[in-house]
C-alpha cells in the first residue's frame, strides 16, 4: 500500500480552503498551517503561464526528516505515511533543517508538528479533510498500489511533476499538469 | 525580457522560525559546534604529546588545556539543551542508537569524551594542584589506574576527539535538504578548524616560548589545510548543480560575502597565520592576538555556516 496524493494544478483556483479545513480538522494552532498555497508565475511576457498548487508534507518514500531524527519520534506508518510521535520528540529541530519542502515547524508545545494526511480519518477509510472541502475537486487521495483509488484514476492519462525530485526524497504529492 | 519565474505563498503563511526563509537554529548550535571543535583540538594534542613522549616538554598542552575540555563541553551541553525546543523530553535521545542520524551520533560521542576528559584532567589532578588530597582510597586507586595506563586513555580519546571533530562538521552536510551544508568536505574542514581553535587556546595558555613555538608551526599547517579546503569547497559548489551555485553565491557577491570573507578568511585565518610566520621568524608577536584571531575567526565561521546553511534551498 502507498498512500499518496494528487493535485489538479489545472483545477486549482487558490481558494485556501484546504489551509482553513486543516486547520479545523487538526486543531492547528493559531499563526501555523501544514498546508499552503503557492502561487507560481512562470516565462516570458506576454506567454506566462500561472499554477496554482496546494502543498503540504510530501510523504516521501526515502524521508530524510525520518533518517535524520535522533530518537526515532519521525516514522512511517502502513501506507507510507510519516508522522511524529509527540512524547519522544525532543524537539532538537533536525528534521526541519532535513526538510527540502520546510513542510515541518515546532509546534508551540514544543514537539514538531505536520501533515498527517489526516491519519486519523484514514485509518477511518475517509479522505484528509483537504480533499474533501475542496471546491473544485482538485485533490485526489488513496492508495497508489490500487488501481480503482481515486488517486490513480486521477493520475490516469495525466501528466504530473513532483517538487525538488533531484532531492533524492521521493516525494509522493504528484501535481497534474 | 527575462524569463519570470516567480513563487509566492498565497494561502499565507507565517510560521515562526520558518517563513519567510529556516531558522530554527540560533546562536546555540554554532556555539555548540565551536565549543565542540574547541575541545577535540585540546583533547587530540593532549594525548598526541603522550603518546609521542614529549610530555615533559609539552606541559601546557598536556596538563593545563585540558582543563578547559569539560568545562566547554558542559557549556556546550548546556547550549544545545538550550536550544531543545520540547526540553523535558531530552532522554529520548539516549534510549536508542539511530545509525542513520548524525544527531544521535553526537550526543553519544559527547556521553563518552565529556567523561574521557574528567578522567584526564583527574589523572593529572596531583600535579596541577600540588598536595591534591582525593579523601577516598577508591579514588586513589582509580587515579593510580589511569596513571598508569595513560598511554591507552590517550589513545581512545584522540579517537573520540576525532569523531567529535568531524561530527560537527557532519551534523550539518548529513542534510541535503540545505545546499550549502550537503559537501562531505564540511567534515574535513571542521575537524581542520576545530583543531586549529584547539591550538589557538593551548597556545594562549602556554608560558612556555618553545612549546608555543611547536603549537604555532602545527596550527599553521592547519591554516593553510583550512585556507585550502575553503578554496575547494566554493569550488565544488561552483562546479555543481544549480542549487550549489546560487547556495555559493552568498559568499561571492552576496550577502555573506563581506562578513564571510572579512571575518573568517582575512581576520581569522590569514592575518594570524601571518603572525604565527612572523613569530616563527622571529619577531615579537604578543601571543594571544593570533589566539584571539584564531578562535574569533573558527566562531565566526559557525554562525556564517549554519545561518547562511539554513537559507539555502532545492528550486522547485
Amino acid at each position: 500500500m502507498r498512500y499518496a496524493m494528487a493535485i489538479d494544478t489545472k483545477k486549482c483556483v487558490g481558494c485556501g480552503d484546504c489551509v482553513v479545513a486543516c486547520q479545523t480538522e487538526n486543531n492547528v494552532p493559531h499563526g501555523y498551517c501544514r498546508d499552503w498555497v503557492v502561487e507560481n508565475v512562470n516565462g516570458k511576457y506576454p506567454d506566462l503561464n500561472l499554477e496554482f498548487r496546494s502543498e503540504r508534507c510530501n510523504h516521501c518514500d526515502n524521508a530524510p526528516c525520518v533518517r535524520c531524527c535522533p530518537t526515532g519520534a519521525s516514522h512511517i506508518v502502513e501506507g507510507g505515511i510519516v508522522l511524529v510521535e509527540d512524547n519522544k520528540c525532543i524537539g532538537c529541530s533536525a528534521c526541519i533543517e532535513s526538510c527540502p519542502y520546510n513542510a515541518r515547524y515546532v509546534h508551540p508545545e514544543g514537539y514538531v508538528d505536520k501533515c498527517t494526511f489526516c491519519v486519523q480519518r484514514v485509518e477511518k477509510g475517509q479522505n484528509p479533510a483537504c480533499v474533501d472541502v475542496c471546491p473544485t475537486y482538485c485533490l485526489h487521495f488513496g492508495d497508489l498500489d490500487d488501481p480503482n483509488s481515486a488517486v490513480s484514476k486521477a493520475m490516469k492519462g495525466r501528466q504530473w511533476k513532483l517538487l525538488s525530485p533531484e532531492a533524492g526524497t521521493k516525494p509522493q504529492l504528484y501535481f497534474l499538469i | 525580457m527575462d524569463m519570470i519565474s516567480e513563487e509566492l505563498i498565497v494561502s499565507g503563511r507565517h510560521i515562526p522560525n520558518v517563513d519567510p526563509y529556516l531558522h530554527v537554529w540560533h546562536w546555540q548550535i554554532p556555539f555548540y559546534l565551536f565549543l565542540g571543535g574547541l575541545a577535540a583540538g585540546i583533547l587530540f594534542f593532549a594525548g598526541y604529546f603522550v603518546i609521542t613522549g614529549k610530555e615533559n616538554k609539552m606541559q601546557a598542552t598536556v596538563k593545563w588545556a585540558p582543563i578547559l575540555a569539560p568545562i566547554v563541553l558542559v557549556i556546550g551541553l548546556i547550549a544545545l539543551f538550550w536550544d531543545l525546543k520540547h526540553k523535558l523530553f531530552f532522554w529520548n535521545l539516549y534510549t536508542t542508537i539511530r545509525v542513520e542520524s548524525p544527531m544521535s551520533w553526537g550526543a553519544w560521542t559527547l556521553m563518552v569524551i565529556t567523561p574521557l576528559s574528567i578522567l584526564w584532567v583527574a589523572s593529572y589532578m596531583k600535579e596541577i594542584i600540588p598536595g591534591w588530597n582525593w579523601k577516598f582510597e577508591f579514588l586513589n586507586r582509580i587515579e593510580a589506574l589511569l596513571i598508569k595506563y595513560r598511554v591507552w586513555l590517550a589513545w581512545v580519546m584522540m579517537y573520540f576527539a576525532i569523531i567529535l571533530g568531524i561530527y560537527t562538521g557532519i551534523l550539518l552536510s548529513a542534510f541535503n535538504a540545505r545546499p550549502l551544508w550537503n559537501t562531505a568536505l564540511l567534515g574535513p574542514l571542521f575537524l581542520v578548524s576545530g583543531f586549529s581553535t584547539g591550538l589557538a587556546a593551548t597556545i594562549w595558555i602556554s608560558k612556555d616560548a618553545e612549546e608555543r613555538k611547536i603549537l604555532s608551526r602545527i596550527d599553521l599547517v592547519f591554516i593553510l589545510v583550512e585556507l585550502f579546503l575553503i578554496i575547494h569547497l566554493f569550488m565544488g559548489f561552483w562546479a555543481g548543480s544549480q542549487t550549489s551555485i546560487e547556495a555559493v553565491k552568498m559568499f561571492l557577491g552576496g550577502s555573506y560575502t563581506v562578513s564571510f570573507w572579512t571575518f573568517v578568511v582575512v581576520l581569522g585565518l590569514i592575518f594570524p597565520g601571518v603572525l604565527e610566520s612572523m613569530e616563527l621568524l622571529g619577531f615579537h608577536v604578543p601571543k594571544w592576538i593570533p589566539s584571539a584571531l584564531v578562535l574569533f575567526g573558527g566562531i565566526m565561521f559557525r554562525f556564517i555556516i549554519v545561518q547562511a546553511g539554513q537559507i539555502s534551498h532545492f528550486i522547485n
